[in-house]
């Protein structure tokens, strides 16, 4: 038998569950918590298969020492991939108990059930529970996966509302995150960065930096790697402060302004590819061509808080506390930069502030490690500053999206092509890509050729970029751009979004020439049963169509989209008014996500989702000035606030399933079309080209 | 050694003897070991580091030590405990209203201090006091939802 998910790579059942202490059970996870409240949902999906008490369980996750390796905390699979292999071991585990009590009560497995850990013969209790057994049943043995699920109707925890077990030393203040970690000796450092690849350290003054310090540090310097280290966290962020004016760089490459726009894209050279069948050379009579193209620029994961890791080297053994979001990738490229085994590499998971994708996270730990090693015996902590997590944390890359369709005289689409051009979404190091500070130490590697997500994943700058409507012949032509203005990497949905906004606003743009209803048109050419529910109620609840005509300054927008075309169904509906600027009034979504195992965790996501890219859509993007690598702020990168903030209605479709599907990125693609729709109708002028920023909507005005 | 600055922080009388430019925060975090209060910008820009000082909300990332010394701190450790929660963070676990949590103590403390003031504000009211608090996670109608839900707590518990 297939094992599920994550299973497969990780069979024994011991690494899954343990029964050791009484009355209690471990869990163990590879799934890390990064505010999106999967630990809760493992514990619910534990409980449930166990049979236990929720309370009873202690649950372990993302530790290179304990945990399963389960590879990178993304793509809105924890559920999908991580769920599904935890809920079949815990199936397993609990099957192997009820053949040990069958044997000791010479009885049939069948007879047999679980309540809170207690065995009961045909609903009696018996002398035997989980940790009467445990000495006996050892669960040192692969998963067979042959052990059956509890049936959906069974379900009494998982489809319920928990509360999240990791909130409440969020909202009592106490030391809930990486950055609030103290260890014995700990000693506080800061990294004075290499601007760029290539750049070389020329001069320290170290005199002046000690003196801003004022408190006692040393530093520490590698080839390009320059850091100060000291007890105090005050000396030594003064010092980091004042080393950016006190080190002089030689070669120092600054991104420049027309490199901000993602149509510089355009002129760049492409590693090309096309994904389904070729693009006809000519037009069936008949038919013509409709085109339009839509950019996206750079933007910034922009974490509320900025990057940190903690370093211990003792005994010829680096143990690393990090926040990212792979335990076993990042101990794997540590191991390549640091010429170490990664055997002698321990890499353990904190929480830390939301990362939304690959951020500063990993490299921080990076820098905490390569400063320990230079500080033999004791702990390092590295917490970034603002400024540092802006300008180097790795992008989300700009990218063009050409969407090209035959259209038949009723302007259906027969032919779609999605022509795109981007950066890699995939600079994680764990799938090669450097991490930032090799390039600063001695010898550093050669930059390795550019990958992308392959399409088996989800894709990167194709994710969603083939529309899940009914068109006879659709493709993707793909232009991966291999040197972009900065190091660019996964951010929540990767091209999802700039996908979803080019094909959800093209869609608009056919239903308008088509002179239907958005919404109509969309059903017209939508088969997929569970794609046409998400659609018809997400417009039921909204109370579609707009009731203004379009170009009177308010009006409502559609988006829609499976993310990935496999994931979890999303429908969204905002209403604006736009003068200058867009004001939010208000946004409905209706989502199926399958077996949805902590309903009201999946709508904090999807809400989310729909907040954070709307600040994506009018607000955000990267600029680049020839000073610097770009944002140092939050006055330079303003993100959504609170009073910019919409109502918003999400609603969950039950879609009797026992398979979930992957919902944290679900929404970002329909909210963005949702708004460009919006904003386009309102205005009466269609806005292909984001952010749409006050100054973006007061140009494209005034051209009319 | 610089002169201790004495100063009460959740009631409690400390007496702190670093530099008096040291910012509030990093005492705080690394002296007091209260760390409650997040670092999130350094640049007084995002309100991860809200602290009330004699009842006013104050970033105190960047508020020098000896600023604050004689007056009356109160970070979110001084709301409430699990087994006494403020009324706020009581509505917060209801309201499950957090996702990675980071930007949650300073916005519990600029909610205190808008309850202080205005006990039954509107919607657009709650907004505009949190304007100053960034949350990147796109929580903020789960927040905004449990300080009305706390205020209307505290006008139930109000005499009349």
């Amino acid at each position: 038998m297939t094992l599920p998910g994550m299973l497969a790579d990780n069979p024994r059942l011991d690494r899954w569950v343990s029964f050791a202490a009484p009355g209690k059970v471990a869990i163990s996870t590879g799934r890390v918590e990064l505010g999106q409240g999967v630990l809760t949902s493992m514990v619910q999906i534990a409980a449930e298969e166990l049979d236990i008490g929720v309370e009873r369980i202690a649950i372990h996750s993302g530790d290179t020492d304990v945990t399963p390796n389960e590879g990178y905390t993304a793509g809105s699979q924890s559920m999908q991939f991580g769920g599904v292999a935890m809920r079949q071991a815990c199936a397993d585990a609990r099957a192997l108990f009820l053949e040990r009590a069958a044997g000791l009560l010479a009885c049939k497995p069948a007879e047999l059930s679980v309540r809170d850990g207690n065995i009961l013969r045909n609903g009696v209790p018996t002398a035997h529970d989980y940790w009467s057994l445990a000495p006996s049943v050892s669960l040192k043995t692969d998963a067979t996966g042959t052990a059956a699920r509890k049936p959906l109707s069974d379900y009494a925890i998982i489809g319920r509302d928990m509360a999240r077990i990791d909130l409440p030393a969020k909202i009592f203040g106490q030391d809930a995150f990486i950055h609030d970690m103290v260890l014995d000796g700990m000693a506080h450092a800061r990294v004075v960065r290499q601007p760029n690849r290539g750049a070389t350290l020329v001069f320290v003054d170290e005199d002046a930096i000690r003196r801003a310090a004022r408190g006692p540090i040393s530093f520490v310097r590698d080839g390009n790697y320059l850091a100060v280290v000291g007890d105090n966290e005050t000396a030594v962020e003064a010092a980091a402060a004042a080393a950016v004016d006190h080190a002089v760089w030689s070669d120092v490459e600054k991104p420049a302004p027309l490199q901000q726009e993602a149509t510089w894209l355009l002129q760049q050279p492409s590693i090309d590819r096309v994904i389904g069948s070729p693009e006809p050379a000519s037009v069936p009579r008949g038919r013509h061509i409709y085109e339009a193209t839509y950019t996206r620029p750079h933007i910034a994961h922009a974490s509320i808080g900025p990057s940190c890791g903690l370093a211990l080297y003792r005994d010829g053994h680096l143990t690393v506390w990090t926040h990212c979001q792979g335990v076993y990738p990042l101990r794997g490229a540590l191991a390549r930069t640091l010429h170490l085994d990664p055997s002698v590499i321990s890499v353990r998971h904190v929480q830390g502030p939301g990362c939304y994708g690959h951020n500063g996270a990993d490299d921080a730990a990076t820098d905490a490690a390569i400063i320990a090693l230079r500080t033999s015996g004791r702990p390092v902590r590295v917490r970034w500053r603002r400024q540092e997590e802006f300008a180097y944390e790795p992008v989300s890359p700009a990218m063009v999206v050409k969407v090209r369709a035959q259209l038949d005289e009723e302007n259906n689409p027969l032919d779609w092509t999605a022509e795109i051009w981007s950066g890699s979404h995939q600079g994680r190091p764990g799938a090669g890509a450097l991490l930032l500070a090799a390039s600063a130490l001695p010898n550093p590697p050669p930059i390795p050729a550019p990958i992308e997500v392959p399409e088996t994943a989800g894709g990167g700058a194709t994710r969603n970029a083939e529309p899940l409507y009914d068109i006879p012949a659709k493709r993707i032509v793909h232009h991966l751009v291999p040197e972009t203005p900065r190091r660019t990497s996964a951010l929540r949905g990767l091209g999802a979004m700039p996908n979803i906004f080019a094909l959800e606003s093209f869609i608009d743009e056919l239903a308008e020439r088509a002179g239907k209803d958005p919404v109509e048109y969309r059903l017209q050419h939508i088969s997929d049963p569970r794609a046409r529910r998400v659609i018809e109620r997400t417009a039921a609840i909204a109370d579609w169509p707009p009731k203004e005509p379009p170009g009177t300054g308010r009006s409502k927008g559609f988006g829609f989209a499976q993310y990935k075309n496999r994931a979890a169904y999303a429908a969204v509906v905002v209403e604006l008014e736009v003068e200058e600027s867009v004001r939010l009034l208000h946004a409905w979504c209706a989502a199926d996500a399958g077996l949805a195992v902590n309903p009201d965790a999946v709508k904090n996501q999807l809400e989310g989702g729909m907040i954070q890219s709307a600040s994506w859509v009018l607000r955000e993007q990267v600029r680049f000035d020839n000073e610097t690598n770009g944002p140092l702020d939050w006055d330079s990168y303003p993100v959504l606030r609170f009073s910019e903030v919409p109502e918003i209605n999400i609603e969950l479709i039950d879609a009797g399933t026992d398979v979930p599907l992957g919902a944290g990125e679900a929404t970002a693609g329909p909210t963005a079309a949702a708004i460009g729709n919006a904003v386009s109708r309102a205005l009466g002028v269609r806005f292909r080209d984001l952010p749409l920023s006050r100054e973006r909507i007061m140009a494209k005005l005034m051209e009319q | 050694m610089a002169e201790p600055i004495a100063f009460t922080v959740n009631g409690r009388a400390v007496s702190v003897a670093t530099h008096e430019e040291t910012p509030l925060l990093d005492v705080l975090r690394n002296e007091l070991k209260l760390f409650g209060t997040r670092f999130g910008c350094g640049l007084e820009q995002c309100g991860c580091c809200l602290v009330l000082i004699d009842g006013k909300p104050e970033k105190s990332c960047t508020r020098q030590l000896g600023t604050v010394a004689g007056r009356n701190v109160t970070t979110v450790e001084g709301l409430g405990t699990p087994e006494k929660p403020h009324v706020l963070q009581q509505a917060f676990l209801e309201e499950q209203a957090g996702q990675c949590g980071y930007c949650l103590s300073g916005i519990l403390i600029a909610a205190k201090a808008l309850l202080d003031r205005n006990p039954s504000p509107s919607r657009a009211e709650i907004a505009v006091a949190l304007d100053d608090n960034l949350c990147r996670c796109g929580t903020h109608n789960r927040i905004m939802h449990a300080v009305a839900k706390a205020a209307a707590r505290l006008r139930e518990r109000a005499p009349a």
